[in-house]
C-alpha cells in the first residue's frame, strides 16, 4: 500500500491554508481540468479557490496583488514554460517589495514541470514541459526549492509560512506520486558526487544500480533548495563528500544547462575546490518527435556522462 | 446550448453559388476524414505526442478558404490548426508525417500536431504558447504593409481562451491603430481545455475589438454565414469575426465526453439536401473518405 504521497501533502497544506489561514489559491483551469492532477482541494471561490482568466501576464500580477494584501496566495502555473509570461511582476515587484518599500509580498508559486519519459501522448516538445527555474534563478529575492518527496514539500511549505519571501516551488509531476524519502549517500572512496535536482533525482536512483555494476561508486547529495544554497544545510556533508570523490562532482538538472546547473557547479567548484561538472537539458530547441525532444537527463545519459568524466579525469 | 446562440443555421445556403458551396463541403470532408484517420492512428498507439483535432470545427477553415484563398493570405493559427492547413491546401503527406513524428513532416518532426506550418501556403508555425500568433502576426503584417500602396492580407486565428491573453488584446489595439489588412478569427468553442468562458470573463471579444475601432461580426459556424461575413469584412480590414463552434473531442487526444452541442456536419448535409445537392455531396464525402484512407493506409 502507498503511504502518504507528495500529492497528498500538497493537497493537505493547500486545504488547510484556505480553510484556516484566510489563504487564497489562484490559477488557470483549476477546477474543470482535473484539479491540477488532484493536487488541489475541491473547494470553491468562496473558500478562496480562484479561477483566473487566461491572461498569463496579468495573472502573475493579480497573484502579486493578493500577496500584497497579506493573503499568502498559492499561485499555480500549470506548466513551467508559461513562466515566461507569468514571471514579470513576480520578479520585478513581489521580489523587490520588501527591500524597496518594507512591505513583504509572500506568494507560493507552484510551477509545474512534466516530461514524456516515453509515455504515450506525453511528449511535450518545444514549450511547456521542463523545469524552468532558471528564469527566476538569475534574479534576487525569490528563494527556489525543487521538492520531490512528501517531507520536502512539507518543509518548503513550512519555510514559506514562517518567512515573508515569495517562494518558487519548482515541481515535477513525477514527484507527486512519490511516497518515500530519498536519503543522501556519502561513502568513503567514492568516484564522484552527484547533485541531482527535481525529477532527475528519480533517474539517478535508477542509474545507481548500473553504475555500481560498472564499478563506479557515487555519492549523492539531494538538493532541495536551489537558492539560497545554504538552506540545504549540507555544507559539511558536501565538503566531506567532494573531498572523498576522486573525480569531483556533477550537478544534474531538469532545466536547460545554461542556468542552475552551471551556476551551481561554479559555486561548488569555488567553495570546495573540486572539479564540478554540469548536466541539464541540451542547448537546442526541443521538438515533438521522440528523438527530437529535449528531456531531463535520463539514467542512461547520466551514466554516459559519468563514464566520460571518470575516463577523462584519469 | 450556450445562451447567446439563438439559431444554428443561417438560411443563407441557397444564396451561394453551387461551386463554392461544394468546394467548402469538400474541404470540410477532407478535414473530417483526415482527423478520423489521425484518431485511428492515435488509438492504435502509434502517435506518441498530444494531438489537437479540429473535429466539429471544420466549417470555419473550410469556409474561410473558399472566399479568402484568392488573396493568398499569410496565416497565423494556433495549436488546433489541422483544419486551416488542410483547407488552405497544405501538403497532406507532410501533415500526416508530422503527426507521425517523421523527419519528412511539414515541420521535420519538430512541430508535432500543435506547431504545423507550410511556407507553400504562407502558414507560419505556432510555438505552443497560446495567443502568441496574434502579436507575431500583427508584426508580420505591419512589416509587410508599411509601404502605403501594399496590401498583403493576413488571417490570424485565435481561440476563445487565447483571446484573453494580455498580449493578444494589446496586439489587436495596435492592428486597429495601424489599420492593418488582417482578418482576426476567433474559433469560439466556449472552452479553455474544459473551462467555460463564463468562469473566465464577462465580456465579449467582439466588443473589445469594436471599441478598438475594428469592424466586427459574430456568427455560429454555419458555413454560408461564415463565407458571407468573411467576404464582407475583407472590404473593411482590420476586422474581427467571432465564430461559435462545437468541439466534438477532447482538448487533446481523441476521447470525448459525450455528443457535442451540435454536429455541424449533419446540419450542413441537411442544408445541401434542401438545395438539391444531396447526390454531389455524397460523392464528395465518399471521395474524401477514400482519399484519406489511402493517405494513411500504409501507416496504419
Ligand atoms: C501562455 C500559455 N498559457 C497557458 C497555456 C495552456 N493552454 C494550452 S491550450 C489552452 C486552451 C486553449 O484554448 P483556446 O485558445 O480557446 O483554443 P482551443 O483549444 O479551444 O482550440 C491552454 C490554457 C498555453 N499553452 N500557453
Ligand atoms: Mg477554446
Amino acid at each position: 500500500m502507498m503511504g502518504e504521497t507528495s500529492r497528498d501533502v500538497i493537497k493537505r497544506f493547500s486545504e488547510n491554508h484556505l480553510k484556516n489561514n484566510n489563504g487564497i489559491l489562484l490559477g488557470q483551469c483549476l477546477t474543470a481540468v482535473g484539479w491540477v492532477g488532484h493536487t488541489i482541494p475541491e473547494l470553491t471561490e468562496n473558500d478562496g479557490l480562484v479561477e483566473l482568466s487566461m491572461a498569463d501576464v496579468a495573472g502573475g500580477g493579480i497573484a502579486v496583488g493578493t500577496a500584497l494584501s497579506g493573503r499568502r496566495p498559492i499561485y499555480v502555473v500549470r506548466y513551467q514554460g508559461f513562466q515566461w509570461f507569468n514571471a514579470p511582476m513576480i520578479v520585478n515587484y513581489a521580489a523587490k517589495s520588501k527591500d524597496m518599500w518594507g512591505i513583504p509580498c509572500p506568494l507560493f508559486i507552484r510551477s509545474i514541470a512534466m516530461d514524456s519519459s516515453g509515455r504515450k501522448g506525453r511528449a511535450m516538445g518545444p514549450v511547456a514541459g521542463n523545469n524552468h527555474h532558471g528564469i527566476y534563478f538569475r534574479m534576487p529575492g525569490v528563494p527556489i526549492a525543487a521538492p520531490i518527496t512528501p517531507k520536502e514539500y512539507q518543509a518548503v511549505w513550512d519555510y514559506f509560512m514562517s518567512h515573508d519571501d515569495p517562494i518558487y516551488c519548482s515541481e515535477h509531476r513525477r514527484g507527486w506520486e512519490v511516497d518515500f524519502e530519498i536519503p543522501d549517500i556519502v561513502e568513503k572512496g567514492a568516484d564522484i558526487t552527484l547533485f541531482p535536482i527535481s525529477s532527475t533525482r528519480l533517474n539517478v536512483i535508477e542509474a545507481l544500480a548500473e553504475l555500481k555494476e560498472l564499478g563506479i561508486k557515487c555519492n549523492v547529495i539531494n538538493l532541495l533548495w536551489i537558492k539560497p544554497f545554504k538552506l540545504n544545510n549540507k555544507e559539511r556533508r558536501i565538503a566531506e563528500s567532494l573531498k572523498n570523490s576522486k573525480f569531483g562532482g556533477l550537478v544534474i538538472d531538469g532545466d536547460y544547462i545554461n542556468g542552475v546547473a552551471k551556476g551551481m557547479a561554479y559555486d561548488l567548484m569555488h567553495e570546495y575546490n573540486s572539479k564540478v561538472y554540469a548536466l541539464g537539458l541540451e542547448e537546442r530547441t526541443a521538438g515533438f518527435a521522440p528523438e527530437k525532444d529535449n528531456l531531463p537527463p535520463t539514467s542512461k545519459q547520466i551514466i554516459t556522462k559519468i563514464k566520460e568524466i571518470v575516463k577523462s579525469s584519469l | 446550448m450556450r445562451s447567446e446562440i439563438k439559431e444554428l443555421t443561417s438560411g443563407l445556403s441557397h444564396k451561394w453559388d453551387k461551386t463554392e458551396t461544394l468546394a467548402m463541403f469538400e474541404k470540410f470532408c477532407d478535414i473530417r476524414y483526415f482527423e478520423y484517420e489521425v484518431k485511428k492512428a492515435y488509438d492504435k498507439d502509434i502517435i506518441h505526442m498530444p494531438v489537437y483535432l479540429s473535429i466539429g470545427q471544420e466549417a470555419i477553415s473550410s469556409s474561410l478558404a473558399v472566399v479568402l484563398k484568392k488573396f493568398n493570405p499569410a496565416i497565423f493559427a494556433q495549436h488546433r490548426a489541422h483544419g486551416m492547413y488542410i483547407s488552405f491546401g497544405g501538403n497532406l503527406d507532410e501533415l500526416r508525417d508530422e503527426i507521425l513524428h517523421k523527419g519528412t513532416g511539414c515541420a521535420k518532426g519538430m512541430g508535432g500536431s500543435a506547431s504545423i506550418h507550410s511556407p507553400a501556403i504562407r502558414m507560419y508555425g505556432h510555438d505552443g504558447l497560446m495567443g502568441t500568433q496574434v502579436p507575431i502576426g500583427v508584426g508580420h503584417s505591419y512589416s509587410q504593409n508599411y509601404k502605403a500602396n501594399k496590401k498583403d492580407y493576413s488571417i490570424i486565428v485565435m481561440g476563445d481562451a487565447s483571446a484573453e491573453e494580455d498580449y493578444v488584446l494589446g496586439a489587436l489595439g495596435y492592428a486597429a491603430h495601424k489599420k492593418l489588412p488582417i482578418l482576426f478569427i476567433c474559433e469560439d468553442n466556449n472552452l479553455s481545455i474544459l473551462t467555460e468562458i463564463k468562469v473566465r470573463r464577462n465580456w465579449k471579444i467582439v466588443d473589445v475589438a469594436k471599441s478598438f475601432g475594428m469592424t466586427v461580426a459574430e456568427t455560429v459556424d454555419d458555413p454560408w454565414s461564415i463565407m458571407s461575413h468573411a467576404k464582407n469584412l475583407s472590404n473593411n480590414l482590420p476586422a474581427f469575426l467571432n465564430i461559435h463552434t462545437a468541439r466534438s473531442v477532447w482538448h487533446a487526444g481523441t476521447g470525448s465526453d459525450g455528443p457535442p452541442e451540435w454536429d455541424r456536419f449533419d446540419l450542413i448535409k441537411k442544408d445541401l439536401d434542401n438545395i438539391g445537392l444531396k447526390k454531389e455531396a455524397e460523392e464528395i464525402e465518399n471521395n474524401s473518405k477514400e482519399k484519406m484512407e489511402e493517405l494513411w493506409k500504409t501507416q496504419l
